[in-house]
């Protein structure tokens, strides 16, 4: 994978990243906005997923259906994503019709029309979502969680929002979310594929460079205090399986703990792919947890998800718990394996296997341009591109005692909450 | 700019097709902008030989093949794969088995050695086997909690009312219970082998070497035993509209399935019944059914059309998320559309838009190696013909409204559908 790449900041501090890949005819462009569910107050959780569904619903010069048409008609793929401290939106497409995509991104960064019909339509739909979600076990045991985990960070909810804000919210309300967050100087444009840098440059400042800079967004700024106990907590519900879901708080991505943290990870349950648009991941069949839970059969599966946030975010192993066994069981020995990565130094050739794994799964995510455009603006969002290209190197610098530092101060029960999803034990019949 | 979409459609002058001489054909496309191999294949021991009694027993067999061989234990098949970043899995479909995975090119021998030795040599260890078996009880507990997939099971046992198809490859608990060690002894001994095995490999390989390294492997294996596929029988269809519904208690929401049978892959009437299925429920924001379920009513996150087409008879469905309290509205505007859909066609701008997607697309589906081995395994599958993807477009343009319209006549009938609704 090539680590050559362009960046421009365009006078109303639009930053913009490019990066030429010549291999096939295609174009991957994302604008990335600075505002996800943690720039949300009580009364409006969801908003901010909520205004990413009302982009697509038109502007004066590209009603819904002409977007979507316009889009799909040359075979390109569009989609949008709210998380936690961004909202983004993509088209990849034929290299030739690129001007497509960026006409729309540049029009919808500030025509949106929010009409008000359209957002009680939105409503049900947003609505309808959070009820997929809810009839996931793992979504109601997760929510829970996290909910315990944030006391005062506004990470403490779902990105889909809380129910009676889903209902209550108004038109205005969304509108005036998108003044204040979609604005030039609140954004980055990433795109990799097959451009020439020049002329895609020309084409971006004819159409931003007259959109004006806003006030800069202020972000909440509620730093989650020091963790004093344990918080253990249960969700019942519908089925006949056991979920177990222990976070501990973790570093943010780009605190120097954030690579060790990588590798510890990687050692307990499997490295994780970094590719979310193409590419795929690796089996853990033989990271540490699984060896220690499934092997043994406490638990039918066991994962871990570390995710690159701007603020600490958490860390959470979930485990699905074996039909024979209790979750306390299960528990005791996850806290076993956990008492040895702290008690005894990871020797030096499980960190290497843990590199060449990350080098594997970075050489199968380089071949989707969608892929590399992701990463591209991504980093952004909560550090540089240059933590992305730098990340090999980072993990190849930990070293045993920087995994034992790191476990000690992050894997104490102080620090965690464990959840435990308790199934009623009611099936379904037709 | 033509040369470059030209280069990343697959034809006969980049893709090397070997046969073995115990059966075996090995596809090679050269993919030197990556530094990683993806490889994929499929052999005739799908959950068709299953028994009702041992339902699973073929995808019990195939996920089985990674827990011990003769030659090495599970902690080392997996040790040998995920210490440099590889992957393999198997799993059973109705047809066919198959298996995926992918590494950097440099670990290419150390993949197909243990590809090679799972095929040919498990031994499904006692311990490993109830292990696998209590997972597949889970995943079936989990199943059985799931609207979508509870949904989806169900429309196939209405549709495929006394046919095979009307099976779960993953069987019941009270199937995967039944499963012996000694049945997925058998089952490997009987059906496994060369015939009809077919392995796709794109990447950063050399053609010569990597179809010798393929010989080296499984070129001297035979197995007389092999049996053909059962013979199937006909389908019987639906007399009329026939709807079922599965209660799951404590759901938010409940999820709908509506729908009939649709084309073989190889029938002519394919390809029309695709572009026609776009229109209805995939173009742009999911089509026409995306614009009335959920852009114009707001009844569900998720509804959508989908053309489902094998060896044998598919499935042409739409299905839907929606509130219970919606149910009765959501199904309404499915049927009216799916009327719509039979009375008066599709308009010449829609299907315009429908062809112009499906040629704009190709570059898309075929960028990465695990596309390219998709591609390839379809030809061979299906008997396309190597250079399929390069005559595509025209196929595509050859489309007629007429035809959208026939083909959809031939398959949807607005009062003989199945309906299958799964929720609290």
């Amino acid at each position: 994978m090539t680590n050559l790449f362009s960046e421009f900041l365009l006078e109303n501090g639009l930053k913009i990243l490019l990066k030429e890949i010549h291999t096939t005819p295609l174009v991957s462009s994302w604008v990335w906005y600075r505002v996800g569910s943690r720039d949300e107050t009580t009364g409006h959780t969801g908003i901010s997923h909520w205004c990413e569904h009302m982009q697509f619903k038109g502007t004066p010069q590209f009603p819904p259906s002409v977007m979507e048409r316009a889009i799909s008609r040359e075979g390109g793929i569009w989609n949008a994503s709210t998380f936690l401290d961004w909202t983004t939106f993509f088209e990849t497409m034929p290299s030739d019709k690129v001007d497509l995509g960026l006409q729309i991104e540049a029009d919808r960064m500030v025509n949106s029309l929010f009409d008000e019909q359209e957002v009680a339509s939105e409503r049900t739909v947003v609505i309808s979502e959070r009820e997929g979600s809810e009839n996931e076990p793992f979504f109601r045991l997760s929510e829970a969680v996290q909910h315990a985990c944030f006391r005062t960070h506004p990470y403490h909810h779902e990105v889909i929002g809380d129910m009676p804000d889903l209902q209550s919210m108004s038109r205005d309300d969304l509108f005036a979310h998108y003044r204040t967050f979609y604005i030039p100087n609140n954004a980055v444009i990433s795109i990799a594929g097959d451009f020439k840098t020049r002329e895609i440059l020309a084409k971006i400042r004819k159409l931003f460079k007259k959109i004006p800079a806003g006030p800069p967004p202020r972000r909440i700024s509620r730093p989650e205090p020091a963790a004093v106990g344990e918080h253990n907590l249960t969700v019942e519900g519908p089925g006949e399986t056991t979920f177990l879901d222990i976070s501990y708080h973790a570093p943010a991505a780009a605190d120097p703990d954030f690579f060790p943290f990588t590798v510890l990870d990687s050692l307990l349950s499997g490295p994780s792919s970094l590719n979310m648009f193409g590419g795929g991941g690796i089996s853990n069949k033989t990271s540490r947890l699984y060896r220690a839970l499934v092997e043994k059969d406490l638990a039918v599966s066991v994962s871990g998800g570390l995710v690159a946030t701007a603020d600490p975010f958490i860390y959470s192993i979930v485990i699905t718990v074996h039909p024979k066994r209790k979750p306390e069981e299960t528990l005791a020995a996850f806290d076993g394996e956990v008492k040895r990565i702290l008690d005894t130094r990871v020797p030096i050739a499980e960190i290497n296997r843990a590199i060449k794994q990350a080098r594997a799964l970075f050489a199968y995510g380089s071949e989707n341009i969608t892929n590399q455009a992701f990463w591209l603006g991504h980093a952004e969002m909560f550090a540089t591109y240059n933590w992305f290209l730098t990340y090999l190197e980072e993990l190849a610098k930990v070293t045993p005692a920087d995994l034992q530092k790191v476990a000690r101060k992050y894997f104490r029960p102080q620090n965690r909450v464990v959840g435990t999803y308790l199934p009623s034990g009611v099936k379904g019949k037709s | 700019m033509k040369s470059i979409l030209q280069h990343s459609l697959p034809g006969r002058d980049d893709i090397t097709r070997i046969v073995l001489p115990n059966g075996i054909t090995i596809l090679v496309r050269i993919n030197r902008n990556s530094p990683s191999v993806v490889l994929g294949g499929y052999f005739p021991c799908g959950s068709l030989f299953d028994t009702d009694e041992k339902l699973g027993l073929a995808d019990f067999t195939a996920i089985g093949l990674l827990r011990g061989s003769r030659d090495r234990d599970f902690q080392e098949i997996f040790n040998t794969l995920e210490s440099v970043g590889a992957n393999l899995s198997f799993s059973a479909g109705g047809h066919t088995a198959g298996f995926s995975g992918r590494c950097l090119s440099e670990d290419v021998p150390r993949l197909l050695g243990i590809l090679a030795d799972a095929l040919r040599h498990p031994i499904f260890p006692t311990e490993e086997v109830e292990r696998l078996r209590a997972q597949f009880l889970t995943g079936l507990a989990i199943r059985a909690q799931d609207t979508a997939e509870m949904a989806s099971l169900t429309f196939d046992q209405i549709v495929f009312a006394g046919h095979p198809y009307a099976r779960p490859d993953d069987g019941w608990p009270g199937t995967i219970q039944a499963i012996t060690r000694d049945d997925l002894e058998d089952f490997h001994r009987i059906h496994y082998g060369p015939k009809g095995f077919v392995i796709a490999i794109v990447g950063a390989v050399d053609v010569h070497l990597i179809s010798k390294q393929v010989e080296g492997v499984l070129g001297d294996w035979n197995n007389s035993t092999q049996p053909d596929l059962p013979i199937l029988p006909e389908l019987i269809h639906l007399k009329k509209t026939k709807t079922r519904r599965v209660n799951i208690p404590g759901k938010s929401q409940s999820d709908l399935v509506i729908g009939t049978t649709g084309p073989r892959r190889i029938d002519p009437d394919y390809i029309s019944a695709s572009l026609g299925n776009s229109i209805l429920g995939q173009f742009g924001m999911a089509g026409r059914i995306g614009q009335v379920v959920r852009e114009k009513s707001g009844l569900a996150y998720y509804a959508s059309s989908s053309l489902s087409a094998g060896i044998g008879p598919g499935t042409w469905d739409v299905s839907a998320g929606v509130n219970r309290e919606n149910i009765v509205k959501a199904k309404e505007l499915i049927f009216q559309e799916i009327q719509r859909f039979v009375d008066k066609g599709v308009t010449n701008e829609e299907l315009a838009d429908s062809q112009s997607n499906y040629i704009g697309r190709l570059p898309l589906s075929l960028e990465s190696n695990a596309g390219v081995v998709n591609a390839l395994l379809n030809i061979e599958r299906f008997d396309l013909g190597l250079d399929y993807y390069r005559l595509y477009p025209d196929m595509v343009r050859s489309i007629t409204l007429d035809d959208v319209l026939v083909t959809a006549r031939k398959y949807l009938h607005p009062d003989k559908l199945a309906v299958a609704i799964a929720g609290s």
